[in-house]
């Protein structure tokens, strides 16, 4: 049994779950990542547990494994996710399945298995990601809005539901960030987006790091169902 | 897994719901147990910590991926968790079955 906090984070590989691992890697955590993918990144305190997040079976057994290595779960950041922008004319069932399954099942799943360990200890953290798309309605993201509106969703009746357990459930929803997820996204899109924020800038990494650690520390265990938006948006 | 090793299972389940129990409400390992339901033991909460302590326990011992607490189980108009030994049935129906 590790000694350290284990954190599950899932899609680890890349972007800001890469950089949420090598965070909590760096603050001394055991770090679990999941994503599609192996990850290249070597730490003494990572492992790393290939899975897709909505394959439900292959879930099953990245958390057996976890805590075969870890011992337990102490925090799940159901950081994967998928992004689709497309007028809802232009997008098919196929696509946006694909979100759905990645976006909402993937974040209920995880949420799910981390919660069974969670439960042995009687404690445990969940943070879930949305995005700013949902309160700002934006156009061109149906879709990926809708879908993450069903995880805020989700956010505040698992927080119900995981509070007997000790275990809290909360979201933090960013703004634009420079990852992967937004590189086709069109420049005059990204500006019209920030002119909708009280603080119009990027969002950066460390914005969502800040919040997910207040989240996570043990003094935010009266702190529950709750969506934090980043840049003044509400 | 036989039968008498799910029932062991199972009675192992209720000895770790029954640490967390006041003495006066402690469930008795019996196969005619009324578990969930009219007169059985368990609320909602407790019904699912006992199904994922069985669970664990299943699973670890058979090496399989096996859920006893999906949509239909909880939904069956003769529920799999009023007593202990229609419990154990549905352990012993679930791991004829596939996994998950």
């Amino acid at each position: 049994m590790s000694d350290r906090t284990v954190i599950v984070v899932t899609g680890a590989r890349k972007g800001l779950g890469r950089a949420l691992a090598e965070h909590f890697l760096a603050q001394g955590c055991a770090v679990a990542g999941i994503s599609r993918q192996a990850s290249d990144l070597v730490h003494e305190h990572y492992a790393d547990f290939p899975a897709d997040v909505a394959d439900e079976p292959a879930m099953a057994r990245a958390f057996a494994a976890i805590n075969r290595r870890f011992g337990r779960v102490d925090a799940l950041v159901n950081n994967a996710g998928i992004a689709a922008m497309n007028h809802a004319l232009l997008t098919t069932a196929e696509g946006a399945r694909r979100v759905f399954e990645t976006n909402t099942l993937g974040t209920f799943i995880a949420a799910r298995e981390a919660a069974k360990q969670m439960r042995r200890a009687r404690r445990g953290r969940i943070v879930n990601l949305s995005t700013v798309a949902v309160p700002l309605s934006l156009a061109g993201e149906a879709v990926y809005a809708a879908s993450k509106a069903a995880v805020e969703s989700l956010t505040r009746v698992l927080a119900r539901e995981f509070s007997p357990l000790g275990i809290t459930c909360n979201a933090v929803g960013p703004t634009p960030i420079d990852t992967d997820l937004i590189r086709g996204v069109g420049r005059e899109k990204i500006r019209a987006l920030l002119a909708q924020q009280a603080i119009g800038r990027m969002g950066e990494v460390r914005d969502v790091v800040n919040v997910v650690e207040f989240f996570l520390k043990p003094e935010s265990d009266f702190i529950t169902g709750q969506v934090v938006y980043l840049g003044g948006v509400w | 897994m036989n039968q008498d090793e799910i029932l062991a299972a199972v009675y192992e389940a209720i000895a770790r719901a029954n640490e967390l129990r006041d003495p006066s409400a402690q469930i008795v390992q019996d196969p005619a147990t009324a578990l969930f339901g009219a007169g059985g033991a368990l609320d909602s909460l407790g019904l699912v910590s006992l199904v994922l302590d069985v669970e664990d326990a299943v699973n670890g011992a058979t090496g399989r991926a096996v859920s006893l607490s999906d949509d239909r189980a909880m939904s069956q108009a003769r529920s799999p968790f009023r007593t202990v030994a229609s419990f154990v049935d549905y352990i012993g129906e679930r791991l004829r079955g596939p996994d998950m």
